[in-house]
């Protein structure tokens, strides 16, 4: 089957998307100058995910891909969340 | 026997290779989330250590790299956008830029082992060995980490080559790009492992 | 998919002349049907080389101390026992083999979704193959870490761990590309017509299957990785003479392990789901309830890897989280046994070799999994952790239930991929053989494993000879019956009487087209029912 129903993505679009990941860097080297303590890593972490959201929204195409395969990959983030977390039970309660 | 010409037809499914390649980059993110579990477990146990040992990072070509990388991901991106648009030329200069971004960020992390090694720091050396426990692991996990992104960016590289090849000959054209999307989406995972890298080993505060 | 070919002559997949000839006809095959008998073969002889290495610790076991080998030579052999049975035969095993062959057949397909990656995956199974063989016999020695590689003596004993961990690792892959082509497979290639809820049950147990292959394989790859690294550089990961985390890599290690066991379960679950319903001539009880019990074995199976650790130093909140978490897993596994035997009830029941095979599956599952309960509850587990216990319910899970799966499976299936029939009474025979042998072997294991006899060690108090004579002698009888059984089949398979199309009255899309079948498996285009398991 010819694949011509993929959306194609501007070029202007691209660049938005390049820059808002751009700021969002920015952002996270600027949080971890400040002197938040232990919430440092959790707001990295918050921005390294919606940076990666954006990335495969945008550059991966995700935003007009089949529902299927976006439950697909929320699926996996949320396996590996578990596993972290379950582990975390164990060394945090010992 | 009866001899047939082979007739099993490379039926051609676009979704297929697609879903092949999100599956595989699956299998990348849990392979990758494995070692992101050994950091946070050790990361738990010694902040103040891997505070410390961040700071013998530098964060500026952390950053460079990370903005690189983004570019490069935005880059193949345009290039799919050229290929749809049937625009050979344009696609090959943005796989090329692709490819140089990749080579540029390979070479500051030739630089920053480089330095690393010329101070003795490498894995196995003695000057590891006598760090102590969250310095050493720190260390450790950095080396481990930062390699085996690397040697993801290689396997990229190798795929966007190939993928320079294909179009410059026109075996990827606007009728049949999958192996390009596929490509830039192998490229784009390299730069999502980044996204959570650079943080993690650099910026600890 | 335009058949753009007229119809031509019928030649059977074996007889089929492609680009290659000979032997090249076979390595280069791209056929699923062809590689799911390069992977059957490869796979039985490691299960042979697997049942000689346990016959062996048999004999060590006859008596107290040293028998006929040393604790060393014990130690290397239960870990390539190991090694062998798990990575090169039971978790590839269903799957790569009848997953391989039916799963496009049942679909109505012509192929899986990526032919040459399936070839691609046997090659990387064989390489991997020789390198664990290459452990065996390197310059440092067979390694005598158990297959489980626990730290800290797998980064510091001087065997060869690196090149073991290195095949386990290339296996992974195999296994991983296997899972991603079936879930491909199943989401691209179904007829037209056939929804996944039309689908028989065995090809939605190799879809859930194809998930934990999938996913949780690479956490083992890199937890591989890191232990080579450490033996390496010396880095401290998990070893505590360098400050590290043993627990750490246990964690790691079961995060696979653990789901690993329902890639070996799941289809096979998936290979009685399709015998009951033929044997009986009745519709499968519960199909979807069986379906979804399939995904959420697979699920919650990622979630309960901690209960092989009770004992190791985790907190009481995890062992209080796995165990809750093992006893919720049991239940999707308790539906399918319920479903299977109302599904016999007032059935019209066809007493041939694979229904009994997958009778005896249920017994032996049954008795795997109810021990399982023992082991998940953590009080009790603390008694019987690491000792002829564990081995005993892991014995009857894998072997009872994965293995005599697999055996249904062949006796299920032979006639429609060799075109022949095998004898029926010796099949029984062997059977019955199997079985004693089995119940045999293992048992006594429940017993003295909570009288305390340790699992991994080749002496023993002298309390538990007559136990362990009785195991012994029961491996001789199931490696009589293993041997009968085989050679029935192997003869059967080849000059057996020739097989019709459909010899059980069976249902699903494989009884409908020639045995064996041709290239493409559907000559015409297969008539996809709503249900699959259409009886009267």
């Amino acid at each position: 089957m010819a694949n011509n129903t993929t959306h194609i993505i501007e070029y202007k679009t691209l660049s938005h998307i390049l820059l808002i990941l751009l700021s969002l860097t920015v952002l996270t080297i600027l949080v971890a100058y400040l002197e938040l303590g232990a919430l440092t890593l959790t707001v990295a972490l918050i921005i390294a995910c919606v940076k990666s959201f954006v990335v495969m929204s945008n550059f991966m195409h995700l935003k007009y891909e089949s529902l299927l395969l976006r439950i697909f990959v929320a699926m996996v983030y949320v396996l590996f969340a578990l596993i972290v977390l379950i582990t975390f039970i164990d060394y945090a309660f010992r | 026997m009866v001899e047939h010409t082979a007739h099993i037809e490379e039926h051609r499914d676009d979704e297929a290779s697609k879903l092949g390649m999100w599956l595989f980059i699956f299998t990348e993110l849990l392979l990758f989330g494995g070692l992101f579990l050994v950091y946070s477990v050790f990361r738990m146990q010694y902040p103040v250590s891997f505070h410390e040992s961040s700071l013998e990072l530098s964060v500026a070509i952390g950053a460079i790299n990370t903005v690189i990388l983004l570019v490069s991901s935005m880059t193949v991106a345009m290039a799919l956008t050229a290929i749809q648009k049937n625009n050979t030329k344009h696609a090959l200069i943005f796989i090329g830029i692709t490819l140089f971004c990749a080579a540029v960020f390979l070479f500051n992390k030739y630089l920053e082992w480089g330095a690393k090694f010329h101070h003795g720091l490498y894995p196995g050396s003695e000057l590891m060995q006598l760090l102590d426990r969250g310095h050493h692991l720190y260390f450790s996990l950095y080396f481990f980490m930062t390699g085996l992104h690397a040697l993801h960016i290689v396997i990229g590289m190798t795929l966007l080559f190939v993928c320079y090849f294909k179009v410059k000959n026109k075996s990827i054209n606007n009728k049949d790009y999958v192996l390009l999307e596929n490509g830039a989406l192998y490229w784009h995972l390299v730069d999502l492992i980044w996204i959570f890298v650079f943080p993690l080993l650099y910026l600890i505060s | 998919m335009s058949n753009g070919t007229q119809k031509n002559e019928y030649v059977s997949y074996l007889d089929y002349q492609g680009k290659y000839k000979g032997i090249m006809s076979w390595i280069m095959a791209t056929d699923h049907k062809r590689i799911c008998l390069l992977y059957m073969y490869t796979i039985m002889s490691f299960f042979f080389i697997g049942v000689l290495l346990g016959i062996m610790m048999k004999l060590e076991m006859i008596t107290p101390g040293k028998t006929i080998m040393n604790a060393k030579m014990y130690n290397s052999v239960f870990t390539l026992h190991g090694i062998l049975m798990i990575f090169m035969v039971v978790i590839p095993g269903l799957s790569a083999v009848f997953g391989n062959f039916f799963l496009p057949i049942h679909i109505g397909a012509k192929d899986v979704a990526f032919p040459k990656l399936n070839r691609f995956s046997w090659w990387i199974f064989v390489v991997g193959s020789i390198m664990a063989i290459l452990s065996q016999v390197l310059k440092d020695g067979p390694p005598d870490t158990g297959w489980t590689f626990y730290a800290p003596y797998s980064t510091s004993t001087s065997s060869n761990v690196v090149m073991a961990t290195a095949a386990a690792f290339v296996l992974g892959f195999s296994s991983i590309l296997t899972g991603l082509n079936f879930i491909v497979t199943i989401h691209q290639m179904r007829a037209p017509g056939m929804k996944f809820f039309n689908m028989p049950l065995f090809p939605w147990s190799l879809y859930a299957t194809a998930w934990i292959q999938l996913l949780a394989t690479p956490v083992i790859g890199i937890t591989l990785l890191m232990l080579i690294a450490e033996r390496a550089f010396k880095i401290g990961f998990f070893d505590p003479a360098l400050g590290g985390d043993p627990l750490l890599f246990q964690h790691l290690f079961w995060i696979y392990s653990h789901p690993a066991v329902y890639v070996m379960m799941l289809p096979a679950m998936g290979v009685i789901t399709e015998i009951i319903p033929t044997f009986c001539q009745r519709q499968i009880y519960g199909y979807k309830a069986i379906a979804i019990s399939s995904l959420a074995i697979a699920g919650v199976g990622f979630l309960v890897w901690g209960h092989h650790m009770y004992t190791s130093g985790m907190s009481d909140t995890a062992r209080w989280f796995f165990s809750l978490l093992t006893f919720i897993v049991a239940v999707p596994s308790a539906i399918k046994v319920f479903n299977w035997i109302t599904t016999m009830y007032k059935g019209s029941i066809d007493v041939k070799p694979p229904f009994l095979y997958a009778l005896v599956y249920i017994f032996l599952f049954i008795i795997g999994g109810t021990t399982g309960l023992l082991l998940g509850s953590v009080a009790t587990d603390v008694q019987v952790h690491d000792t002829a216990f564990v081995v005993a319910h892991f014995h009857y899970i894998i072997f009872g239930g994965m293995g005599f799966a697999f055996f249904a499976a062949i006796h299920y299936w032979l006639p429609k991929m060799y075109g022949r029939m095998y004898n029926f009474k010796i099949a029984n025979i062997a059977l019955v053989i199997n079985f004693i042998g089995f119940n045999m072997l293992y048992f006594p294991q429940f017993i003295i494993g909570v009288q305390g006899m340790p699992r991994r060690y080749f002496d023993y108090p002298a309390q538990f000879q007559p136990a362990q004579i009785t195991s012994s002698i029961g491996g001789f009888i199931l490696l009589a019956g293993l041997i009968l059984m085989i050679t029935n089949l192997v003869k059967g398979a080849r000059s057996g009487a020739p097989a019709p199309a459909n010899p059980w009255n069976g249902s699903t899309l494989e009884w409908q087209i020639p045995s064996p079948p041709s290239l493409e498996n559907f000559d015409e285009e297969p008539v996809i029912k709503s249900n699959p398991y259409d009886y009267k």
